[in-house]
């Protein structure tokens, strides 16, 4: 990552233009943010592309390959320098996704649960659990995994079973943990998990590591799509943490620490869908130029060209989207909650409609193992699952735009 | 109120619509306080007061009030000053 790549804290984001007022607004990038995405996009194209189906079918990423990721300050890479991240602003994190999303939906998940986690702690950890933690993160020596969802709870966050109880002896010294989590992304590999449990009925937070006495994670074959990130299922019986792995305190650890999580995962899942739906008409445009029916490129046949044409209108609405949520969130504007879930929602189905039409463009060739189109389509459905389902998003959305009557 | 207490009270407000919420009114009691707000309002008083809401600072205490939030904010400006 080149020193160029890098924001301070206080920088203000270039994209949107914002910082450009007296001239109006520009909707385009900044040249450093330009490098960067050519860099990413180089990058995935050569290490991650052309391996993702392959990865795919064997539903595992390489070792060495988070290490590579962290290498490049991939990983963690919204955290400051002063925790060891690279300090990437919002849209230049959002490209980085987008770029990787586009190659490989399982490794831009990596991406995803890492910083969800990343996040979390930077946001609600003390001083101590920032020093400790951030800058193993950003150097990928502890990956990071969220564990919410279980068999009874997902979208309902705050109806976890998972329990956490304090330990009467001696007094204050930490929490045993019960419960099982279901769905845990890259939770195979992970050396820190995010756990949501509920102590004393209130919801609480807790950073629990592999290999913690009382924990035990149990890998989940066959998914649908995204079937390298090497989720797990994880199962606590009488696991003991201490108190200083209780992050934020308890009783905000959904309505804090959870949602702060969230929202970064939302952020980039929608990043995520817009790289999608940028391979999507990407393997269309090509298949349909080279692929020839009735004597003539597909390309030339109305019916294919409008779904290539709303593919297109697609992604370039769908990253504005994300770039305006970026800005928002790289201003601290309370605003960026709900234009991020607007961004989610939208980005979601966009990825879903186009790995749906890209399907369908390539006829029978899409629904092979020969095509990439196949995989997309597959991944493409989760994005309407995770982060807050559409379901979820068409609850919420609506309710902001109420507080503003 | 001082100016500080008006920033926070036109903030609320959004969420306490024909509601005239005074300085000392519980938000958690009158019962309007839903999940959206929390993450927002944490998101408006650090950017609007240039502070940081940390892990110790979460007390629904804090909150509780117009009053509540801008003593809280005095509390995290004074820190920064000091």
């Amino acid at each position: 990552m080149t020193p160029e790549t890098k924001a301070s804290a206080v920088e203000p984001m270039d994209a949107g233009g914002a910082a450009d007022a007296g001239d109006g607004m520009r909707l385009e990038l900044a040249p450093r943010q330009r490098i960067a995405r050519d860099e990413f996009r180089a990058f995935a194209a050569a290490a991650i592309a052309p391996h993702a189906d392959r990865w795919d079918r064997e539903e595992a990423i390489p070792e060495g390959l988070p290490k590579e990721l962290a290498a490049r300050g991939y990983l963690g890479s919204l955290l400051p320098a002063e925790h060891g991240g690279a300090g990437l602003d919002m849209i230049t994190y959002g490209l980085l996704t987008e770029e990787i999303g586009r190659a490989c939906s399982s490794v831009r998940s990596l991406l995803t649960v890492h910083d969800m986690v990343a996040h979390a702690i930077r946001r609600w950890g003390s001083r101590e659990q920032r020093e400790r933690w951030l800058p193993a993160l950003a150097r990928g020596e502890v990956l990071g995994a969220l564990a919410l969802s279980e068999e009874n709870a997902g979208s309902d966050a705050k109806g976890v079973e998972t329990t956490a109880i304090e330990e009467p002896e001696p007094a204050g010294s930490g929490f045993v943990l019960d419960g099982h989590k279901k769905w845990t992304t890259f939770g195979q590999l992970a050396g820190l998990f995010l756990v949501f449990a509920q102590c004393g009925g209130k919801p609480a937070a807790f950073l629990v590591e592999r290999g913690t006495p009382g924990l035990a994670v149990t890998p989940i074959r066959g998914m649908l799509g995204t079937r390298a990130s090497m989720l797990a299922g994880l199962t606590f019986e009488r696991c003991r943490v201490p108190r200083s792995h209780l992050l934020g305190r308890v009783g905000f650890g959904v309505s804090h620490v959870a949602a702060a999580a969230l929202e970064q995962g939302r952020y980039s899942v929608a990043w995520g869908s817009v790289g999608i739906a940028q391979a999507c008409l990407d393997a269309c445009l090509a298949y349909a130029a080279a692929h020839r029916q009735f004597g003539v490129p597909i390309g030339e046949h109305q019916l294919v060209r409008a779904m290539l044409s709303d593919m297109v209108t697609g992604v370039r609405a769908g990253r504005l989207l994300c770039c305006r949520a970026g800005y928002l969130r790289q201003s601290g504007d309370p605003g960026a909650i709900a234009e991020t879930m607007v961004a989610k929602y939208f980005c979601g189905r966009l990825a879903a409609r186009s790995a749906a039409d890209a399907v369908q463009i390539h006829g029978a060739n899409g629904c092979s193992a020969d095509f990439p189109v196949a995989r997309y389509f597959r991944d493409a459905k989760i994005m309407e699952i995770i982060e807050g389902s559409n379901q979820i998003q068409q609850i919420s959305i609506a309710r902001f735009d109420f507080q503003e009557l | 109120m001082d100016a500080n207490q008006l920033k926070i009270k036109e903030f609320l407000s959004r969420f306490f619509k024909s509601h005239d919420l005074q300085p000392e009114e519980d938000i958690f009691a009158l019962g309007f306080v839903n999940s959206l707000l929390a993450m927002q309002l944490v998101a408006f008083v650090e950017k609007e007061f240039a502070i940081r809401v940390e892990d110790a600072d979460l007390d629904l205490d804090n909150f509780r009030s117009i009053r509540a939030i801008s003593a809280l904010v005095e509390r995290k400006a004074a820190a920064v000053a000091g």
